[in-house]
């Protein structure tokens, strides 16, 4: 376990999933640390979670205005030095907005909000899946209407071609995700976007399973390998 | 992306012209990328068909924005503004014009 290892988890105006996220890192054996849309500075976190929510009702684009806002400055400098930071649904789509991660989400096809349990195998190595063996499948909730992962077919072959398909749904995506492609990761494999809710799925007393819990304990080996090294 | 901007300023209520105090109008349109899927807009089709419109083979559902801009704001800032904030160049494309 590697105590003291602190999780930077921001609030923007329309966060849902903050105080989940804040308790996965708790179950993990992490100190979530609260950052507001406003802060200037990450207060000297190991890694930074972006949650999920309707980060300014979504107005624009979803995650749009979010990924403008002043705390945001300071996460995309530090994940692209190689800070951890993960978005989960509204979070990712906040770091496809930020230029962190290649690509977008947009409306479901079909229009339908889904709300559901789903399976995603796990395909790369990264910072935040360490604690998973590649091929390993897990099951977690999805929520959300504008999930829809798309790229151009050339960013979607590097992105294959580089192994930074983190997570790809088992079954065909609902949402109508272009290669059932349902996370990505930045080359380095530091920053991690999904649209499927992990935080949700730590405890089986208020999840479908305990699977979730891996990303948040991989976070806290890969910020402990950092600081030793 | 010409045709649909024809289509939109001829039907869309344009703003006033700038002012005398150096204000200028700014329109910006945003539409999904032909190859992205828009189900809104194909959601939109699918109920002109129930009204018993016919004749309305594909729409495409986008945003229209009016800025009121003072003269320190050039073409090339225009663009800036339009390509990073009011569309994503990832799924959208957009046509920029002032209104005189």
């Amino acid at each position: 376990m590697t105590a003291g290892a602190r999780v930077g988890v921001i609030t923007f105006p329309g966060t849902l999933d903050d105080v989940d996220a804040a308790r996965a890192v708790r179950y993990a054996g992490g100190e979530p640390v609260g950052l507001w849309h406003d802060d200037a500075d990450l207060r000297g976190v190991d890694a930074v979670i972006v949650p999920g929510g309707f980060s300014y009702g979504d107005y624009l684009r979803a995650g749009a205005i979010a990924a403008r806002s002043p705390v945001m400055g300071p996460v995309v400098e530090a994940g692209r030095s190689g800070l951890p930071v993960l978005g989960i649904c509204n979070g990712f789509q906040i770091l496809c907005e930020a230029g962190l991660l290649p690509g977008a989400l947009v409306r479901n096809q079909g229009l339908r909000f889904v709300c559901r349990e789903v399976g995603l195998r796990v395909e790369a190595e990264t910072a935040w899946t360490s604690s998973f063996t590649v091929g390993q499948e897990i099951r977690v909730p999805l929520k959300s209407g504008e999930g829809r992962y798309v790229a151009d077919a050339a960013t979607l072959d590097a992105l294959e071609g580089e192994g930074r398909v983190v997570f790809r749904y088992t079954a065909p995506a609902a949402n109508g995700a272009l290669r059932d492609i349902a996370g990505v990761s930045s080359a380095d494999g530091r920053v991690v976007g999904l649209m499927p809710h992990p935080e949700h799925a730590i405890d089986t007393l208020t999840g479908p399973s305990a699977d979730g819990l891996g990303l948040f304990t991989s976070v806290l080996a890969a910020a402990l390998s950092t600081a030793a090294g | 992306m010409t045709e649909v901007h024809e289509f939109h300023a001829t039907r869309v209520p344009c703003p006033p012209p700038g002012n005398l105090d150096g204000v200028a109008r700014v329109i910006v349109d945003v539409l999904p990328k032909a190859e992205i899927l828009d189900p809104q807009g194909q959601a939109v089709a699918r109920a002109m068909g129930r009204l018993g419109v016919t004749g309305v083979a594909d729409v495409r559902q986008g945003k229209h924005f009016e800025l009121e801009v003072d003269d320190t704001v050039g073409d090339a800032e225009l663009e800036d503004i339009a390509a990073t904030l009011l569309a994503n160049p990832v799924i959208e494309e957009w046509v920029v014009r002032r209104v005189s």
